[in-house]
Formats: structure tokens, sequence, C-alpha cells
């Protein structure tokens, strides 16, 4: 079984919902995101999704953006970020990890070499934020091979035809985008998520995580209620953000992360 | 646009169905975008076969834009240069002062048709802007420009016009606050408000439809060359020459002509400060294959992938891409892909404007230079048609501070 398989049974068994936290890779240095992914494992983070930083982060909203210009500038690169993961594993080989990024700086890694690497150091699926179902064909076969799950987005405005053209060589998870917008934006009500939910079990079993304007405890827990589990990534960068100095770590860095994270995984337990 | 009539092998037939020329273009755009690129490109393919559209887009053209455009023997230009015989296609006389309006008149007829009441668009230059803004007040609908911040500073003239056909300009801060970051910043917009929005793209790059559909827009250009050369000289051109950004008044004066293996064709990039500079927008020249945009097509990026900052005096040519249909076309050598440097569109925009009394814009003199290194090695019964895709108004202050003029 699959990590991504095996933490959604675990989370069954309990009754409740993934926690899903989200870094940028090197934001703002190598040691600090290293760091901060083996506390986010620690303190309530059931799945973690690591930003690969591009440098035109279209749909991204500004906060993400700013968070891969600070990572870019502390020289992340791909195979420095599996370095990073390979690492990570040397002591956690429970938490299931999900890199997400744009298609660019995989292709000049070299699409097929990447996979092969990816799944080396320890990574369990990928979300390509530019390759939609239609070109993903090859990547999603290749990448199955190597046992790395290929995570579909869908969104309020999917039409029915497409959820069922889309989702039906799904696996691993459904990432449901739940606003029509940039990353850290508004929010989807509840009603508006229960309603998507709806249309999204009637063509897939897998596990729908919702991502995009989930900020506060509150709204962790709802969406990880209605849904399979609520990702949390604007948020939390923001409150790092505010602990740098002159684009730098501080010492509050981690322990400010790792207090709302603690926060988000309270309210999606109870 | 597109011919029915084309023949099985015409390299006019692009792109495949799924919006590939070769192996570059297709749809590289977050999924929440894919609705509305498969909505956009269901209107297009419906408007296309329509000839009440084509009946409304003519008249606005004629009426509107100022159509056709005159195709000038530039007598004086040619002796100076000599070789070749040098006619010049007018875009600049179009209103608005550039190629821009076309494809602009073109996607606005189609947004209202599409029942869109909100216009974003992305502009370096601001001509693409202006086209925009100009188009948005005549039929009353609300305009968004997003315009990278340097460029902004750098084309007043043009952010006022804007401002006065009452657009909202939105300066763009981030990365190097150029047509990049600004074509980033509309597509975040086009996603936040899908449901009242049209995404006014002003060149042939883009996820598809885009390239085709700009690319049949601005095909009037060369459709109405192709006429005007025949009707003044009774034959074909010898080879056509345009400059290149994006790639749109090229692909437009391109198109028709593809299948004309005797008409060689020249896209002149912007080599910047040289070719071994790094200060440059030639992304044919010095780029590689990549995804950006919503297109896989040639571009400047690191070892890594992350895409580099261009670099003209154009504002209008400085993009780290270019079009998919020119990438294909320079695989396959339909195409040259050359260079000319900022100094050398310095002085050809000079020498234009002093032999013919005409000012090019920037962008336009980049093809010029070119015509200056090819036309003396032509003979005199020779003939080159060079695109002048915009006016160089905008223009004067850029040329003015590089020559130490005051204003």
């Amino acid at each position: 079984m699959s990590r991504i398989s095996a933490c959604f049974a675990a989370l069954k068994a309990q009754g409740r919902g993934a926690l899903i936290p989200y870094l940028e890779a090197f934001d703002p240095d190598y040691e600090t995101s290293k760091k901060l992914l083996a506390e986010m494992a620690q303190n309530g983070g059931d799945i973690i999704e690591i930003g690969v930083p591009f440098s035109d982060p279209a749909a991204d909203g500004p906060t993400i953006q700013l968070a891969a210009k600070r990572a870019l500038k502390a020289g992340a690169t791909l195979s420095r970020i599996l370095d990073m993961v390979a690492d990570f594993r040397r002591n956690n080989d429970n938490t299931p990890l999900i890199l997400m990024g744009y298609l660019n700086p995989i292709e000049q890694f070299g699409t097929e070499r990447f996979l092969e690497e990816a799944a080396k150091a320890g990574v369990d699926g990928l979300i390509i934020v530019d390759l939609p179902f239609e070109e993903a064909k090859d990547v999603r076969a290749s990448a199955k091979s190597k046992g790395l799950d290929l995570i579909h987005l869908t969104t309020p405005n999917t039409p029915e035809d497409r959820l069922e053209l889309t989702l039906k060589e799904a696996s691993g998870f459904i990432y449901y985008v739940s606003i029509t917008g940039i990353t850290g934006t508004n929010s989807a009500t509840e009603e508006q998520l229960r309603q998507s939910m709806g249309r999204l079990r009637k063509v897939t079993n897998l596990p729908v995580i919702t991502g995009f304007g989930i900020a506060t405890p509150e709204q962790a827990r709802s969406a990880s209620h209605i849904s399979d589990g609520a990702v949390v990534a604007s948020a939390l960068i923001k409150e790092m953000a505010g602990t740098l100095e002159d684009g730098k770590a501080t010492s509050k860095t981690i322990p400010t992360v790792i207090q709302s994270l603690k926060k988000l995984a309270e309210a999606v337990r109870s | 646009m597109t011919s029915s009539h084309l023949k099985s092998n015409s390299l006019r037939t692009g792109p495949d169905l799924s919006g590939h020329f070769g192996p570059y273009g297709g749809r590289f755009v977050a999924e929440t975008l894919m609705p509305l690129m498969i909505e956009l490109e269901k209107a297009y393919e419906t408007a296309k076969t329509d000839p009440e559209f084509h009946a409304e887009l003519k008249l606005h053209l004629r009426d509107y834009v100022g159509r056709p455009s005159p195709l000038w023997h530039a007598k004086h230009l040619s002796e100076t240069i000599g070789g070749a015989q040098i006619y010049l296609k007018r875009e600049d006389l179009n209103h608005t002062g550039s190629h821009k309006l076309n494809n602009v008149m073109g996607q606005i007829l189609l947004a209202r048709r599409m029942g869109k009441t909100r216009i974003v668009a992305e502009t370096g230059a601001g001509q693409h802007g202006v086209a925009t803004a100009t188009v948005c007040a005549l039929f009353g609908l609300k305009c968004v420009i997003y315009m990278g911040a340097t460029d902004v500073e750098r084309q007043k003239p043009n952010v006022f016009r804007m401002h006065l056909l009452g657009a909202e300009v939105k300066a763009v801060t981030s990365g190097a606050g150029t047509l990049k970051d600004a074509m980033n910043e509309a597509m975040r917009d086009w996603v936040a408000h899908v449901e009242d929005t049209y995404f006014l793209v002003g060149t042939v790059a883009g996820p598809h439809p885009y390239p085709a559909m700009v690319r049949d827009f601005q095909s009037v250009i060369g459709t109405e060359a192709r006429q005007q050369i025949q009707e003044q000289t009774g034959r074909l051109p010898d080879g056509i020459i345009a400059a290149i950004g994006g790639g749109s008044n090229a692909m437009g004066i391109f198109h028709p002509f593809l299948d004309d293996a005797e008409v060689a064709l020249y896209g002149v990039e912007a080599a910047g400060l040289g070719l071994e500079s790094g200060k440059l927008a030639a992304s044919i020249s010095r780029g590689r294959p990549g995804v950006l945009h919503g297109n896989r097509t040639y571009l400047l990026q690191d070892q890594h992938g992350q895409i580099e900052e261009a670099h003209s005096i154009s504002a209008g040519l400085d993009y780290p891409g270019i079009g998919p249909e020119h990438s294909w076309l320079n695989d396959i050598g339909r195409v040259n892909y050359v260079s000319a440097t900022d100094k050398e569109a310095l002085d050809a925009f000079q020498i234009l404007t002093h032999k013919e009394g005409i000012i090019p814009a920037l962008e336009s003199a980049h093809a010029v230079a070119y015509a200056q290194k090819l036309a003396p090695k032509m003979s005199k019964d020779q003939i080159l048609i060079v695109n002048i895709s915009g006016r160089g108004d905008k223009d004067v202050p850029t040329v003015a501070a590089h020559l130490g003029v005051k204003l």
C-alpha cells in the first residue's frame, strides 16, 4: 500500500480528515525549510505539501509568489529539493510528501529522470499546476510506473463531463481547488463545499482534499470534515514571513509556524 | 482567416486539434482555466464559420481601424541602402498606431458574442493596452490593463492615453515589472473573475486557441500585402522581414505566404546589447524549448528552468518567449530567425525617419535594421517587404535619451 493510501486508511479509522500544511522548499533557506518539514510531520501535519519554486507561478497569489522568490534566491533547485526529501525520509517513513510546482523546471531537469529520482528520494505524489489532463498522458503513465501519484486538480467551474473524463484515471487523491482564483485570496462557504463534494463523490471513490482559501482553524476543521482533508498554505507562509528579518530566518521562525500548525491540528481533531 | 481550400500539405493548416504546432503550443494552464479555454475555442470555431461575424469584423476593420493599410515603395530608403527594392507595409497608419488593433478588434467582437462584460489585457510597450482600451471605449466595456511597473515608467504617454480612454491601468511590481510579469498578473485576474471576464491576449502566444486566433486576426496584414505587391509589381516579393517579440505582426504578414516557397521569410529578434551580452530578448537564438504562459515554445531560461528577464531597447520586444508557431517554423526551417541589436535598431530608426518621413516604432526599426543587412546582398530588381508594425511616437523619448537629447 502506498504511503498516501495508508495515511487515508488510518485517518478513516480515526474518523477524521487530513491536515495538509504547505511549505515552500528553501524558503527562506535550506536549513530552516528542512527543519520545518520535519517539525510539521511531528506536530500534526498528516500529509505535507512541498512547493517547488518557479519564477512565474501564475496560479499563485502574492504570498506564495514572494515565498518562491525568496526560495530561488536561497538557491532552490529540483535536485537540492529532492536531497531535502531524501534527508527527511531517513527519520520518517510514514508521512506522505507531495511536491507541488510548475512544469518547466521539471522538463528542464528531464521529466523521466525527475520522476525516477523523486520516487527514489521518497516523494509520494506530484501536483503539476500547469499540466492539465489533456497534456498529462505520458507523465501520468510514467509516474504511475514508478509508484508516484499524479494528483489531479478540480475546481468549482469544472463541468460534469469534464469531471468524468479527467477523474477516471486519477490516483492518490483528488485536490479540490475550492475557489476560482489564486492561492491565499478568498474562501468557499461550507454550503458551497458540501455541494461540490456531492458532485465529486458521484464520480470518484478517491479521497478528496480541499485547498485554496483555508486560513483559520475553523476553516480547516470544516473543510477536513466535509472533504477528506484541508490544505493550509498561504496562511502558514504569511506567519513565517512575519518572523523574517531582512529576509532571513530568526529564532521565532520555526516556533511561530509550528504553534499555528498545532492549533490547526487541534481543530481538525475536534 | 484560415481558407478552406488549402492543400493538404499546406504549412497554413496548423495547429492540430489539440492546439499543437509540431511539439509546440498546446494548453498548459491551471485547471480553473481549462473550462474557459474550451469555451473560448468553441466560441471562436463557431464565429470563424459565421458570415455575420466576418462581415462585422470587415466593416470595423475598414471604417474604424482604417484598413487596408498602404504598401509603400520606399525608393529613397532603397537607394540609400542599395540592392533590393524595399516596400513598407504601413501598419503604423492603423488607428491607435500599430498592428495591435487588428487583433483587438477581432477578439473584442468575439468577447461580445460570448456575453463578456469585462476585459483584461497585458501590455509591454503599451500599444496593445491602448488598442484594447480604445475598443473597450468604443463598445462600452470595462477594461483593466496590466502593465509592468518598469514599463509604466518608460511608456508614460501610453499610460496616459489608456487613462483617457477610461481603462484602469494596474502597475505590476512583481519580477522585473515588465511584460512577462504583466502576463502573469493578467492570468491571475482572469482565474479570479472567470464568469464575466475575457482575457484579450495581445500576441500569438499563450494557451490554445490564442496563438491560432491572434494569427488569424493578424493575417489580414499578409493577405493585403500579397494582393498589393502583385498589383504594384506583378509578382510576389523575394523576401519579407518583420520584427518579433511574441511575434504577432510577423505571424500576420508571414502566414498568407507560408506556402510560397520562393518567398524568403525573416523574423528579427531583439539582440539587445548583443547576442553574447546576456542582455537580449532573442528567445529562438538564445533560448530553448520550455513551458510558460500556457504554451510550449522557445524561452529564455536558466539551466534549472527558471525564466530569465528579457532586455530590449523596445519595451514591446522584451518578452522571454515567442509564439509557438514561430518555434515550429524555425525548427522546420521555413522562417529564418535573425536578430538586430539595440544600436542597429536606433540607426535604422533614424535612417527611415530621414529618408522616408516615417517614424517607426522601435520594434519595427529592428526589421528595418535587418533590411539594411539583407538588401545590399540582393539585386535591384528583387523585392523586399518590411512590416512597419507601428509608429514611433511612443518611442521618441527613449530615442532622445539614447541620443543624449533632453526633451
